[in-house]
């Protein structure tokens, strides 16, 4: 068996051209789907293999095709290429390198949803991407593989990209579906959830870009096979996007269930030499932040595992942190991101990363002392469980977990501003 | 009937329909759940985060589906982890609410302390202040202290004009969204919206004009804070020092309840001055809606320096100042004298109370009350109208709404909104005009015709009915209809529910009688009569154009030979004169012209006496709307010394000439009026004065539920029966329209524009940029054809005489039409023939 069931690309050569994917099994488990099974054993087949999320939720795929409102149509295909979470870039490896096996993932999602249309979302820096992916789109069109009645069958289905305009929001379902519909990229309100009003109000299923280049494999393999991998509630591989503070950050394709250390320093080359592992963001920016114990270290990196150790998994965008960097520089860095980020919509969100950016930019500027520090963990507080979407609540987790996990770096910084001309040294900041 | 669902509400049990939002059923029984963006007018968006509240419900076994009881036998209610909003969650069976706990109370300091980080506290000076929801829950639930620095506030514009009418403070707005969803879901015109992002988010117009929309004033209401703001009103006064007068809109036949709030001011010398208009709710009528010509043109006309206060008399050809009582003496004999050859001219702004007084007058003196209309049909409309119990805002799927010749916002703008509102919930729209307006938009079936030709549109779908009740006339056959108009006559007849509405577009006075007596066939074939939400309904040029047909005035086609062989003309509150050259000139030859305004108009200055009147906020009466509601105002300013009520004017000079006639106050003229006028048999000041609850429940403390609309503590008026509601039988009479020849070339249209120049709106200050000069609409062929661009200054030639006016290209003109706006200075008031020129010089 080959190492990588999303990164093939790394082993075969050319495999973005669709004669090299097609001589590789490509479009096999499409064609087999169209002609051989009936939607709805597609969506059960993906449901029998376990396949969660990628997209951050880990929400069980095939059950939420099961979803889709059969007494509305047209239903639509949304694949959330926005990969905007810091720390983040499985996805655009994917669809460079193995695109064909995306966008065979995508059209069988449309063919077990009985879509005509399905859209792949990009985050606007993709704009080359895009007009790549355009090019394969035609190829496939040339090639009878997308269009009216798809290799003689009832099917009929196009593919069309669209680009955001640059925000992380955009990543979040509904308010990718709002921007997609040609507005403001703000979330919705939650329930209705897309597989009964989505795009344009219609059945829509979004699926993260590594979730549907799972599904051809599953397909083509069955459910039995794809279940060996990974772990029992976490079947598969995922792709770790490992950065920070490590020798040879990048994507690594690992089963789900790794532990922290194999991908760190089996994979990632370990730190640099007397540097020591200080703490993980397993999830981007949106991450608790864990401490890096020996246990930690140790966790295997699954949806449920992780939670042990006080964080999520997400999107598994890995940040390794060492020792010379305070966490206070850490989430003043999310702040400023947060801040940036927040669409606006609903008002503890709006107006707490504001005041949290502010109060952490005090504390970073020697200009803050004990007081503030409570005031922005108990901002962050405030925050917590009165959010429209996740955004406002991600925004919390690095400062709560920050402060109360490394609260000495706070303290050390506070020191320091009490005291300017204390010898003492602070933890630097890394640039 | 929705099922009924039980719950308790911070320990009230509530029982309320399936599919209520909590905050709705906490309303219900007097709980006040705190909220900014939620609207009961319109979709929860749940953004502000205010209304959190604890909910539990009861916990449901797995296997039995049934609730899982405790020791006691109650039911085990589960709570959840996290607050939820009020305003976006039904209620549900066996839900308990609590909205006072520790962690809701903790929950609304939080989001207060929130909201107040990038708030101004400019209270002091805010126009919001004293009546703003933000200032009384953080009074309420707030954190009392702050803990944001000062210095950290965020800074933005604070008078950032979104269009001539309404200006936006940034520092204030607290990105609720009620204001775009307004425009968005209640109006369909998004022209305001969000840009930006974060904190960054802020409210933006995209129309050119800014907010560009009739509709514009109701976001000042809603908004929940000192954000949005009128130019007229902001920095003029403190809520607390106004006080409400009740009155009705006096600008157009829908009769929107309006509140006028006073205050004693010093430029006035210390009396009384109308600082702004507010909507008053009635939800049959205008809900908490009014459009920006009730609120912008509304009042500021009776504050303007030209209004006529002493009666004057022409001596050598001059009009001179004189008593009343020698004016009055004068008209008194010279009327007397005129007997038979009396006419009295009056127009639609006129109330009950005047236009019963001026009848009693001219009937005493053997002349004739001419109704100042160019649309007929308000016979008919007494007859045929919408059933009393009709309520526009109750139609919906199943139901019809037929709206022909009208170019229905322009004309009616709430009675737009409420028809767009009818059709979002579903109710058949069909609109039959000869170009498209705004309303075609939401319209299921649009028909055109030519403009001439809207009968044989009615005749065609007449003919294209199914069952017909009675035998119809045989010249009627050759009115053929093409499948739009079967469609559109298919499901009108098969609505349960049917009204037409006939208005003003291309419209003259033969024309439009023929077209409402072909619409009150067609309704009483369909039996869409004597029913609520059935009938005919005339959306007349005036507000109480209904009213004067229900008194006894009739609109005449013979105007100039009338006026010229008349021996004495009586004009109240109308303008020939000014409106029609050709008019003018047969007073001129009249033996004697009275004219009773509030300005000395052209009419008055060709007068013989001028006799000068109270405004309508200067005085009580009642207008009666076009669903045929009679609604009461209220005097809201003293009157400028000099001036009487046209009824007592009316009453004395009926005195003077040996009549008797009630002179002492408007309600005896109303009781005089409700024992002789038999549709108006039984009504009272006090019946129209009644109330009663309606909802959504506004304008107590909560401000915040509905905005700064009042609640309708001074009535509601009474709604009339139409004859066809109290007869069963009904005669319906056919008439077969003559055949008109139309001639070559262009045909002048007359059409109607909200602001216009009339004798209220003129002087509105804050209308004054919007009320736009002389213009004339044709469409790009026909501006080709004539060698003329969009913008060109032209000569239009109308029966011999050429008026400037601009050029406009507009696509929805049909070809070799030239739609002319009335009151806009060109004095076309049918369906004729005209020239356009190039203009020797650009119109003034
Ligand atoms: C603030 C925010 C940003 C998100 N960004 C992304 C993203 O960039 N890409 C993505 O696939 N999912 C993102 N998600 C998750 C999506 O809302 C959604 O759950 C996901 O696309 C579903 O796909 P999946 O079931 O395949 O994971 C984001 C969610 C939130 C709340
Ligand atoms: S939590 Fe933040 S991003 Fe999400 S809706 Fe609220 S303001 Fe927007
Ligand atoms: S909007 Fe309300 S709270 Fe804000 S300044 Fe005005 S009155 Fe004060
Ligand atoms: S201007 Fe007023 S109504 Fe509009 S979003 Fe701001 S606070 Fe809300
Ligand atoms: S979220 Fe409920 S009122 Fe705003």
């Amino acid at each position: 068996m080959s190492t990588f069931l999303l990164l093939r690309h790394r082993e075969i050569p050319n495999l973005d051209q669709l004669d090299v994917y097609r001589q590789h099994g490509g479009f096999e488990a499409f064609q087999k789907a169209i002609t051989t099974l009936q939607p709805k054993e597609v969506t059960d087949e993906v449901k029998a293999s376990g396949l969660r999320g990628r997209g951050g939720a880990g929400f069980p795929t095939g059950m939420k095709w099961s979803f889709i409102d059969n007494n509305n149509w047209p239903h639509y295909v949304v694949a959330n290429a926005d990969e905007s979470e810091p720390g983040t870039f499985k996805d655009r490896e994917i669809m460079e390198g193995n695109p064909y096996q995306f966008l065979e993932g995508v059209m069988i999602c449309a063919y077990a949803v009985q879509a005509q249309s399905a859209y792949i979302y990009l985050r606007g820096e993709f704009w080359q991407l895009a007009a790549e992916l355009d090019k394969r789109i035609q190829a496939l069109e040339a090639a009878g593989l997308l269009g009216d009645n798809i290799l003689g069958t009832n099917f009929s289905l196009r593919l069309y990209t669209h680009l955001g305009a640059g925000a992380y929001i955009c990543g979040e379902e509904t308010a990718l579906l709002e921007s997609l519909e040609g507005k403001l990229g703000q979330p919705r309100l939650r329930p209705p959830f897309p597989p009964s009003y989505g795009l344009y109000g219609k059945p829509t299923i979004v699926n993260n870009v590594e979730t549907l280049t799972n599904v051809p494999l599953i397909v083509a393999r069955g459910a039995k096979w794809y279940k060996t991998m990974g772990t029992e509630r976490s079947p598969g591989t995922k792709i770790f996007s490992l950065c920070g503070q490590v020798n040879k950050p990048g994507n690594y394709e690992l089963p789900l269930g790794t532990t922290f250390r194999e991908l760190i320093f089996t994979h990632g080359g370990g730190l640099k030499d007397g540097r020591k592992v200080k703490a993980i963001m397993p999830a981007g920016a949106s991450s608790s932040i864990i401490v890096a114990t020996e246990e930690a270290l140790d966790t295997p990196m699954d949806y449920e595992n992780t939670q042990k150790v006080g964080s999520v998994l997400g999107s598994a965008s890995v940040i390794v942190i060492d020792d010379s960097v305070s966490m206070e520089w850490v989430i003043n860095k999310t702040l400023h991101f947060f801040k940036h980020e927040s669409c606006g919509k609903c008002t503890p969100c709006r107006e707490g990363t504001y005041w949290m950016m502010h109060i952490s930019d005090r504390i970073s500027r020697g200009q803050a002392n004990e007081e503030d520090l409570e005031t922005l963990n108990d901002v962050a507080l405030n925050i917590q469980g009165k959010c429209l979407c996740a955004l406002g609540e991600f925004s919390t987790m690095a400062v709560v977990t920050g402060i109360e996990r490394f609260k000495s770096d706070f303290e050390l910084r506070l020191a320091q501003n009490a005291n300017p001309e204390s010898p003492e040294t602070v933890l630097a900041a890394v640039d | 009937m929705a099922q009924l669902i039980s719950l308790m509400i911070d320990d009230k049990p509530v029982k309320v329909p399936e599919g209520t939002l909590i905050v709705n059923a906490a309303k219900k029984v007097g709980i006040d759940i705190p909220v900014f963006c939620y609207h009961p007018k319109m979709e929860p968006v749940g953004m502000c985060r205010m209304c959190l509240v604890e909910i539990g419900r009861p916990q449901i076994d797995r296997e039995t589906r049934k609730p899982v009881l405790d020791e006691q036998g109650n039911p085990v209610i589960q709570f959840g982890p996290k607050l939820e909003t009020a305003c976006t969650t039904p209620v549900s069976e066996g839900m308990v609410v609590m909205g006072m706990s520790d962690k809701v109370k903790k929950g609304r300091q939080d989001i207060l302390e929130f909201l107040l980080t990038s708030h101004p506290l400019d209270c002091p000076i805010c126009d919001k202040g004293g009546e703003c929801p933000l200032q009384n829950l953080t009074m309420e639930h707030g954190p009392g202290v702050s803990r944001f620095l000062y210095d950290e506030k965020m800074h933005l514009a604070k008078h950032y004009p979104l269009g001539d009418l309404i200006l936006l403070d940034r520092e204030r707005c607290i990105q609720c969204g009620r204001c775009v969803r307004f425009q968005d879901e209640i109006v369909g015109e998004p022209v305001i919206g969000f840009e930006q992002r974060g904190r960054s988010l802020q409210i933006e117009t995209f129309s050119d004009p800014g907010f560009d929309s009739y509709y514009s004033g109701n976001t000042t209401d809603i908004c929940p804070v000192g954000a949005l703001t009128t130019t007229d009103f902001r920095f003029g006064a403190r809520p607390w020092e106004l006080k409400p007068v009740a009155s009705v809109c006096s600008q157009c036949p829908v009769g929107c309840n309006i509140t006028y709030n006073i205050r004693r001011e010093a430029r006035a010398g210390g009396r009384y001055v109308i600082k702004r208009v507010l909507p008053r709710q009635h939800e049959e009528v205008n809900e908490i809606w009014i459009c920006d010509k009730a609120r912008f043109a509304g009042y500021q006309y009776a504050e303007s320096p030209e209004r006529l206060t002493r009666p004057m008399l022409r001596r050598n050809g001059e009009l001179v100042e004189s008593s009343w009582d020698e004016a009055l003496q004068v008209v008194a004999e010279r009327f007397k004298a005129a007997t038979g050859g009396l006419v009295t001219y009056a127009g639609g702004r006129l109330s009950n109370e005047d236009l019963f007084n001026l009848k009693q007058l001219t009937e005493g003196l053997k002349g004739q009350a001419i109704l100042k209309s160019s649309i007929g049909g308000g016979v008919l409309v007494a007859q045929m109208g919408v059933a009393k119990g009709t309520d526009l805002g109750k139609l919906g799927a199943g139901d019809a709404i037929l709206v022909i010749a009208s170019d229905l916002q322009e004309e009616a703008p709430i009675w737009w909104l409420r028809v767009k509102q009818a059709a979002d919930r579903g109710a058949t729209l069909i609109v039959v005009n000869p170009r498209q307006t705004r309303l075609d938009r939401f319209a299921t079936h649009t028909l055109r015709y030519d403009y001439g030709s809207e009968t044989a549109t009615v005749l065609a779908m007449i003919n294209a009915l199914e069952s017909k009740k009675t035998r119809l006339p045989d010249w009627l056959a050759k009115y053929r209809p093409n499948r739009f108009q079967t469609a559109a006559a298919k499901a009108f007849a098969g609505a349960k529910n049917g009204i037409i509405l006939f208005g003003q577009e291309g419209m003259d006075l033969p024309r439009s009688q023929e077209l409402a007596l072909a619409c009150a066939n067609l309704l009483f074939l369909t039996d869409h009569l004597g029913s609520p939400n059935n009938g005919l309904i005339g959306v007349w040029e005036s507000a109480n154009t209904q009213g004067a047909w229900d008194m006894g005035f009739r609109p005449s086609t013979e105007l100039k030979e009338m006026f010229s062989s008349a021996r004495a003309v009586y004009v109240v509150a109308a303008d020939p004169a000014g409106d029609d050259p050709s008019l003018a000139d047969a007073l001129e030859q009249s033996e004697f012209v009275v004219v009773q305004e509030l300005f000395l108009t052209s009419t008055a200055r060709l007068a013989d006496v001028v006799l000068p009147v109270t405004a309508q906020p200067e005085r009580e009466g009642t207008y009666t709307t076009g669903e045929r509601r009679v609604q009461r105002f209220f005097p809201a300013i003293p009157a400028p010394g000099g001036v009487i009520p046209d009824y007592e004017i009316a009453a004395r000079i009926g005195e003077r000439s040996g009549l008797k006639m009630e002179n002492r106050a408007a309600s005896l003229v109303f009781a005089q009026l409700a024992a002789r006028v038999s549709d108006y048999e039984g009504l009272s000041y006090r019946s129209l004065a009644e109330t009663h609850e309606q909802w959504p429940i506004i304008g107590r403390d909560d401000l915040y539920y509905g905005g700064t609309a009042y609640e309708n503590t001074q009535g509601l008026g009474v709604q009339l029966m139409p004859s066809s509601q109290k007869r069963k039988i009904f005669q319906v009479n056919w008439q077969e329209p003559p055949v008109r020849v139309s001639g070559k070339g262009l045909l002048g249209v007359p059409i109607t524009r909200l602001y216009d120049r009339g004798a209220t709106v003129t002087p509105s200050r804050s209308l004054a940029s919007r009320v736009p000069g002389p213009f004339i609409l044709v469409n790009e062929t026909t501006a080709q054809k004539l060698d003329m661009h969009n913008d060109a200054p032209v000569q239009l030639m109308l029966a011999g005489s050429a008026y400037s006016a601009m050029l406009r290209v507009d696509t929805a003109v049909p070809e070799s039409v030239v739609l002319v706006p009335r009151s806009l200075g060109i004095p076309l008031s049918e369906l004729q023939p005209v020239d356009i020129r190039v203009a020797e010089t650009t119109p003034a």
